[in-house]
């Protein structure tokens, strides 16, 4: 990634920050994950199709950065019996959309579809998301400063989804 | 299987492993319980309109909740009387004055009265108008809405709505009181989370207070523990005040005490629960005393409940506004909706607090829930060893017990598990007694 000047700046790097995203979340490397979020991001995921009010109706997520990092350190306990063996996921990225592109004012904004596969023991599931990053830099590195992570299949009833999609 | 191979599977202290994995005894219920009980529909708020209408299940029926043209709510069994097909599969939608069935245009009145074939000729002498199928769709056997929820009884004769309910209709008084206009409406679509479990399970969990500080250790353990790290600070983000309560230790969940009714109904937070410590929304309580006076606003705000069991399958948070519908789709299959609603007239923080519990909570998403269900998921499969068949729900049972009334016990007794098994083997056995010593299957 571009270091110092936002000039220097390209859309592959928007790109490739959202790919070293994505792998950080396969590899469960999720301290370094955590560090990639603004103080006051949230993490949506829509319940709803094409959902607008994520406070007043129900979400899936909707995850500040106290939960993000409850969620995290959960996962890791001694005594999280429902990940006693672990769960791993894998995403399948397509090239992300880069919808807004401004360096100078340092903001991004990606479009990226996936697919989202989630096993444990002897179940495995399969979701399709469209997942829509809202980038910041600072210090010159991007930020996550939102992400909302919409499932094609939202309305229908699932059993535990229990990794970050 | 007959009613007294029913009644055998249900003793005072423990259960049969069967009432959770036997096919034959899911079927039963559904044919019995499911049939002979009042069970929730939906609520009025998601059909405002003539002619609105949302599908559902009532057991493993497939019902149509509508409101038909005189203002009234209906349940019909979603089937054509002509070929069987369901007649809206959509989970909601308008009909406008009629339905009209997809595959030969039979067309009914929103209570179901059949209004047109085509090339009707073709039935002339056919005796299809005085056949049942004639008629049109099926209505349910009963219907009651109660301040807005909808309940059904499939049985065309039974248990009165009041005789079944009884005492127990206080947490939805509670739960609507505190609206200050008197009413709540549904505030988005439900959760939907699937359970490879019996649906019995989910329902003793509501008042299973044994179960948080260890199955939830993981999620609000972890909470608490974090939040120390950070200082403690003041005041409490709305998702501390949520989960932190999930760690009070056994003394507090004792002290909540349990209240039980007749027919299977019970509940937990009788004194105070997890929910009594939430921080005041602004301008809430000024907008109940404007409504209602401040002593009666205040005697119901200082009412609690944590989660109240209406038997057989759903349960509700007064304090939340919020409900769970457990839909029994086989002995090892149930289908949870968790609806959130919004007190018409209270500040919107409220729904907001609703719908971050929801999320937080009862998601397929929720760190709370994926413990929960692991617990459920690994009883259905060990209640399959052959060499312990009972289940035991001795917490507390001392003697023998009065279902019949009204009792509040310390927080921690199994009385409610044990007071829905006794309104499970009533309301199984009572269609059966002619059908005593006969074989169901």
């Amino acid at each position: 990634m571009s270091e110092g000047n936002a000039a220097m700046i390209t859309r592959d790097d928007v790109i490739d920050f959202i790919y070293a995203e994505t792998r950080m979340l396969d590899e469960g490397r999720y301290t370094e994950w955590l560090d990639l979020w603004m103080p006051d991001a949230v993490y949506w995921m829509p319940l709803d199709y094409k959902q607008a009010d994520p406070v007043n109706a129900t979400s899936f997520l909707y995850e500040d950065n106290f939960m993000l990092r409850l969620r995290v350190e959960r996962l890791n306990g001694e005594r999280t019996f429902s990940q006693k063996p672990k769960s791993r996921c894998n995403h399948v990225i397509q090239r992300p959309f880069v919808d807004v592109f401004d360096p100078e004012a340092g903001k991004f904004q990606t479009v990226t579809n996936m697919h989202y596969v989630e096993t444990r023991l002897d179940e495995q599931q399969l979701l399709a998301l469209t997942v829509t990053h809202d980038l910041a830099l600072v210090d010159g590195a991007f930020r996550i400063a939102g992400k909302k992570v919409e499932l094609l299949n939202c309305d229908a009833a699932f059993g535990n989804i229990q990794l970050l999609p | 299987m007959n009613a007294n191979d029913i009644r055998a599977m249900i003793q005072p202290a423990q259960v049969h492993r069967d009432v959770y994995i036997s096919d034959a005894v899911y079927q039963l219920e559904m044919r019995h319980l499911f049939t002979n009980a009042w069970i929730f529909v939906g609520h009025d708020s998601q059909t405002p309109n003539k002619g609105d209408y949302i599908t559902t299940q009532v057991g493993d029926q497939p019902v149509i909740m509508v409101r038909h043209t005189d203002g009234e709510v209906k349940v019909l069994y979603n089937r054509c009387p002509h070929k069987g097909t369901k007649i809206a599969i959509d989970r909601a939608g308008n009909t406008g004055k009629f339905f009209r069935c997809p595959y030969h245009a039979w067309s009914f009145k929103t209570d179901g009265c059949l209004l047109a074939i085509p090339l009707k000729k073709g039935y002339e002498g056919t005796g299809l108008s005085e056949s049942q199928n004639g008629k049109g769709m099926q209505a349910v056997g009963a219907v009651h809405n109660y301040r807005g929820f909808v309940f059904a009884r499939l049985a065309e004769d039974g248990i009165g709505f009041d005789e079944f309910f009884g005492g127990s209709l206080s947490s939805i008084d509670n739960m609507v009181d505190r609206a200050p206009e008197g009413r709540v409406e549904i505030s988005g679509p439900p959760l939907r989370y699937m359970h490879k479990c019996n649906w019995k399970m989910l329902v003793e969990n509501q008042t299973d207070t044994c179960h948080p500080m260890v199955a939830h250790e993981s999620s609000a353990g972890t909470a608490v523990k974090i939040y120390e790290q950070m200082g403690n600070p003041e005041p409490r983000p709305p998702a501390m005040q949520i989960i932190a309560p999930f760690m009070s230790p056994y003394e507090f969940f004792e002290d909540m005490g349990i209240r039980t009714w007749p027919n299977g109904h019970g509940h937990t937070g009788v004194n105070m629960s997890i929910h009594s410590k939430y921080d005041a929304i602004p301008g809430y309580f000024e907008a109940m005393v404007e409504a209602y006076g401040e002593k009666r606003a205040k005697a119901i705000l200082d009412e609690n409940r944590h989660n109240t069991v209406y038997f057989p399958n759903i349960m509700i948070k007064a304090p939340l506004t919020q409900l769970r519908n457990f839909i029994p789709l086989g002995a090892d299959r149930t289908l949870v909706e968790s609806y959130v609603y919004r007190l018409v007239g209270a500040p919107e923080q409220l729904t907001a607090m609703s719908a971050m519990y929801n999320r937080m909570i009862n998601a397929p998403t929720s760190i709370v829930g994926h413990d929960d269900l692991e617990m459920y998921e690994r009883a259905q499969e060990g209640l399959h060893a052959e060499g312990m068949q009972w289940v035991d729900i001795r917490r507390l049972h001392t003697g023998p017990e009065d279902f019949e009334t009204e009792a509040v016990e310390n927080g921690t007794t199994e009385r409610q598990m044990r007071n829905q098994f006794h309104a499970w083997a009533k309301f199984m056995t009572m269609s059966m007694e002619g059908a005593a010593g006969v074989a169901a299957e």
